[in-house]
């Protein structure tokens, strides 16, 4: 079952399109993965989801992006409203510099939450979804910018998760982060499909043939192919993602 | 083997002459940071050495007597306290508040660089003719009269430029991501600069905070025009009263009272001095507050 619809998505950064006609499905409780060249548009594409687009000056966009049959450019859609249904995670770990439970309390906070025993459940049972809880229910109060850079990436999936969203769109997440902090991460991704979707950027082929259920390869702002990763890596139907798959791709 | 000697030889040359070069340079950096430093010293040195001797409790808690050749100088302390205190409330908000305009909400283009001009141009304006301005609108045109808060509004008008110009600066250098991060997970954006944009950008701004309270402490010519009284011997009821304020006073009393004593020229000259310290203290101590909360 499909959980956002993307149909016909051209964008511009003013003269320049970096997204052309672009036509594809996320499925819910699945990881979709964004692969392609630098440059191709994957973050673009990405973040076209949570209108995090919305932030730069100069952008256009055409055609329909549809996430549980609402139009998400619709001229009175709540975008606040909608980057809670859409969490993001980015590139580079971004934890506030405040506490590790501030991090996590920070959406929950701005949507209204504030009884501490719910913040605290929410922050506990957020931490433990993105397995960081035991490493750091003894130092909750101290500055998250202390973490290691794989805890970080952690703590800002959990800050995502909680929002309690339905999808969670990941840009490149472990692409700063050390082979351990790596898996950790990928084996979390792995757990988070059983109540999320979600839709990660990755520039490792083998991340996105572990993890993911679809694969999405774009090259040169055209998605050139969608279909279930074992098809991607092992059958395309065209010779561009054969080549890129298979490291012939420049 | 032989060439290799030749190499060393030509390695130690060149280490020679930059070694050379390097200190010379470090002689002539450390000659420009005295420069810069000794007249700082010794102005400041030269106040405490003459004006130590007068400063004591009673010169700071009375009121001036005997046309103000004797006593205290109190009146102009209190004065140069509400006016500070009043131009921080007045200009920092103020300041703050077109910082945020200018930084996150205005299309930036040809009208926010316009405007960016006039501010930095306005900071070089004259404090003589901001007291000039001051005098047209908040004392007559408003019509406070001469006062505490049109004296404390000339002077906001005149620290506006630098709290804005910092507080621009402390803004933009609060990286993207942050921003990114708090949007992510549905926070509008004036929740986003309140929670996580001025937080992290504070001790930036209050930089900015300390250097205009230096300056509006300091300054004569706006406050001659808008506020300051020659002598009150009395406390101000409201802030429409005239005060007595530091800067002023020590005009007074170094140039248009006939033999009045060196040590009450330098002692107010070191308690202004003291003054201004004690607000930089606690500006430094908020700003250290901040930095330490948010990393
Ligand atoms: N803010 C922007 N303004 C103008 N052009 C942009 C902007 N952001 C991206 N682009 C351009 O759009 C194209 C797609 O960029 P995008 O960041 O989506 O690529 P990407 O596939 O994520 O690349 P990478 O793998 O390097 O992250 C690039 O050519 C880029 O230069
Ligand atoms: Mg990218």
């Amino acid at each position: 079952m499909s959980i956002i619809e993307v149909k016909d998505l051209d964008l511009f950064y003013g003269d320049f399109q970096a997204l052309k006609k672009v036509n594809t499905v996320i499925e819910k409780n699945k990881v979709s993965a964004l692969i392609g060249p630098s440059g191709c548009g994957k973050s673009t594409f990405l973040r076209t989801l949570n209108r995090m687009n919305d932030l730069i000056r100069n952008v256009k966009i055409n055609g329909q992006v549809m996430f549980e049959g609402r139009e998400i450019y619709d001229e009175d859609l709540d975008v606040v409203a909608l980057r809670r249904k859409i969490g993001m995670v980015f590139q580079k770990p971004n934890p506030f510099p405040k506490s590790v439970y501030e991090n996590v309390a920070y959406g929950p906070r701005r949507c209204g939450v504030k009884n501490k025993r719910d913040l605290d459940r929410i922050v506990e049972e957020s931490l433990k979804e993105a397995a960081l809880w035991e490493e750091v229910k003894d130092r909750l109060n101290k500055s998250a910018l202390g973490l290691s850079g794989g805890q970080q990436q952690r703590l800002c999936i959990a800050r995502a998760l909680a929002m309690k969203p339905e999808v969670l769109l990941m840009d490149e997440p472990t692409s700063a982060l050390d082979p351990i902090a790596t898996n950790k991460i990928e084996d979390l991704i792995t757990q988070l499909k059983k109540h999320y979707t979600i839709v990660i950027v990755t520039h490792s082929m083998h991340q996105a043939a572990r993890i993911s259920d679809y694969t999405n390869f774009f090259l040169m702002g055209e998605l050139v192919e969608k279909d279930g990763t074992d098809k991607i890596f092992t059958n395309p139907k065209d010779q561009r993602t054969e080549d890129y798959v298979t490291g012939r791709f420049g | 083997m032989e060439q290799s000697q030749i190499k060393e030889k030509t390695i130690f040359k060149k280490d020679e002459r930059k070694r050379n070069t390097q200190k010379i340079m470090f002689a002539l950096f450390t000659l420009c940071m005295l420069a810069v430093i000794i007249p700082t010293i010794l102005i400041i040195g030269f106040i405490i050495v003459k004006g130590v001797g007068t400063v004591n409790w009673s010169f700071i808690s009375e009121m001036p007597r005997m046309g103000m050749k004797e006593g205290g100088i109190l009146p102009a302390i209190v004065g140069t306290l509400y006016l500070v205190v009043g131009t921080i409330l007045f200009s920092f908000p103020l300041g703050v508040g077109a910082a945020i305009y200018l930084t996150e909400y205005a299309e930036q283009g040809k009208l926010t660089r316009l405007i960016r001009i006039a501010v930095l141009n306005l900071a070089g304006v004259p404090s003589i003719v901001y007291g000039l301005f001051g005098l047209g609108l908040f004392v007559f045109f408003l019509g406070f009269g001469s006062s505490i808060i049109a004296g404390a509004l000339t002077l906001a008008c005149l620290i506006l430029p630098i709290i804005i110009t910092t507080s621009e600066e402390a803004i933009k250098s609060v990286p993207d991501g942050y921003r990114e991060a708090s949007l992510a997970v549905g926070a509008s954006k004036w929740e986003t600069i309140l929670h996580v944009v001025l937080p992290r950008a504070m001790p930036g701004i209050l930089t900015g905070g300390i250097l205009g309270i230096g300056r509006a402490a300091g300054e004569t010519a706006p406050i001659l025009l808008t506020v300051a009284a020659f002598f009150i011997p009395r406390m101000p009821n409201s802030l429409f009263d005239q005060v007595m304020a530091l800067p002023y006073h020590l005009y007074i009393v170094s140039t248009q009272v006939p033999g009045m004593p060196e040590s009450i020229k330098y002692g107010t000259a070191l308690v202004l001095l003291g003054l201004v310290g004690v607000f930089f203290l606690i500006a430094t101590l908020i700003r250290l507050k901040f930095k330490n909360s948010t990393s």
